[in-house]
């Protein structure tokens, strides 16, 4: 399975968010997306890297940046997680059909039936323009984000 | 893909600004960006201790403060206390005993601190009632988001992200090693 490409648009999707709300790709044209592609709630890396996020999440703001998580776990188990990390974005529910939206990105990982940890700017147009997918237990952090941000808001760029 | 080429770079450089123990020109620098109220930092403290100890003046350490607010709630404060007391000439001495005491962290027990360390008490509690140290403490966090920090503790050895055990013997094997190789 191969990633989709910067330059591809982004497959649209809606997805849970919580037990009672639904969010759209399309809801964000106009500014950038993070999709944050993880493998699991609660697995220790995972939770460093959304915590991580949501400590930055000032930082994506700058750039106009919507951060959304995404991972098969369903919406409760979400709702417990994102409260126990006191999380600030929404974390989608990628659950059913299992994995579908991340297949479509080419992120599933079929044998072991979660996500890659993979990451993708989206521009507010709904085109790929960065993408990135890490080793399974390597948290990558937030500067190749930033990098993209950089690059697709110049005028936001700290000095 | 994009990123896997671009290796994690420390940005800025160390520079007049940082914190820093050890010799300019030690063979070997290594960078801490850490949280006092993070169980891991608190676990990596005697870690980089007893490293300082083997490499002694072939080592230079700087620490970064890098917070994580959501997480940790008296980690700001900590951290602009590590500040206030460096800007009275004590910031290690400070750095030490947070990590030493993570477990008591409220401002009472700051200000305590800094009274134990000789400080000017009245004029660091007015500091970090004022947050004159924020700014700082949030350029480092974003100098650590932009170097790729992803956790704390996260670490540098010459100005290059290290993802390898930071138990003694690897940290101390890695820094050696990096030592021989720019001999």
């Amino acid at each position: 399975m191969k990633p989709l490409v910067p330059g591809t648009r982004a497959p649209d999707f809606t997805l849970g968010s919580t037990p009672a709300q639904t969010v759209s790709l399309t809801d964000y044209r106009g500014r950038p997306v993070i999709l944050a592609f993880y493998p699991a709630d609660w697995s220790p890396v995972c939770g460093d890297q959304m915590a991580l996020y949501n400590e930055v999440l000032p930082e994506f703001e700058r750039y106009g940046a919507q951060l959304l998580g995404i991972s098969v776990d369903g919406v409760w188990c979400h709702a417990a997680f994102a409260k126990d990390r006191k999380l600030r974005f929404p974390l989608l529910t990628d659950f059913e059909p299992k994995g579908e939206v991340a297949r479509r990105y080419g992120v599933y990982r079929t044998g072991d039936g979660f996500t890659e940890r993979a990451l993708f700017v989206i521009d507010g147009d709904g085109i790929i323009r960065w993408s990135d997918v890490s080793p399974i237990d390597v948290n990558p952090g937030a500067d190749g984000i930033l990098r993209a941000l950089d690059a697709l808001v110049p005028e936001a760029r700290p000095v | 893909m994009s990123r896997r080429s671009e290796a994690a770079v420390l940005t800025p450089a160390i520079s007049a600004r940082d914190h820093v123990k050890g010799p300019a020109d030690a063979a070997v620098t290594l960078v801490e960006y850490g949280d006092f109220e993070c169980p891991h930092c608190g676990r990596a403290y005697p870690i980089v201790k007893a490293v300082q100890q083997a490499m002694g003046p072939r080592l230079r350490f700087a620490f970064r403060n890098f917070p994580l607010r959501e997480s940790h709630p008296h980690a700001e404060h900590a951290a602009e206390a590590a500040e206030a007391a460096g800007a009275q000439g004590k910031f290690w001495e400070m750095h030490d005993r947070l990590f030493e005491r993570q477990f008591a962290l409220d401002d009472e027990y700051l200000v305590e601190y800094a009274t134990d360390l000789g400080l000017d008490a009245q004029r660091f509690a007015k500091e970090l009632a004022t947050g004159i140290y924020a700014q700082r403490v949030r350029e480092d966090f974003r100098s650590g988001v932009r170097s790729g920090v992803n956790g704390t503790p996260t670490f540098f050895i010459d100005g290059v992200r290290y993802d390898g055990s930071w138990e003694l013997e690897p940290l101390l094997a890695a820094l050696k090693q990096q030592t021989a190789a720019t001999r």
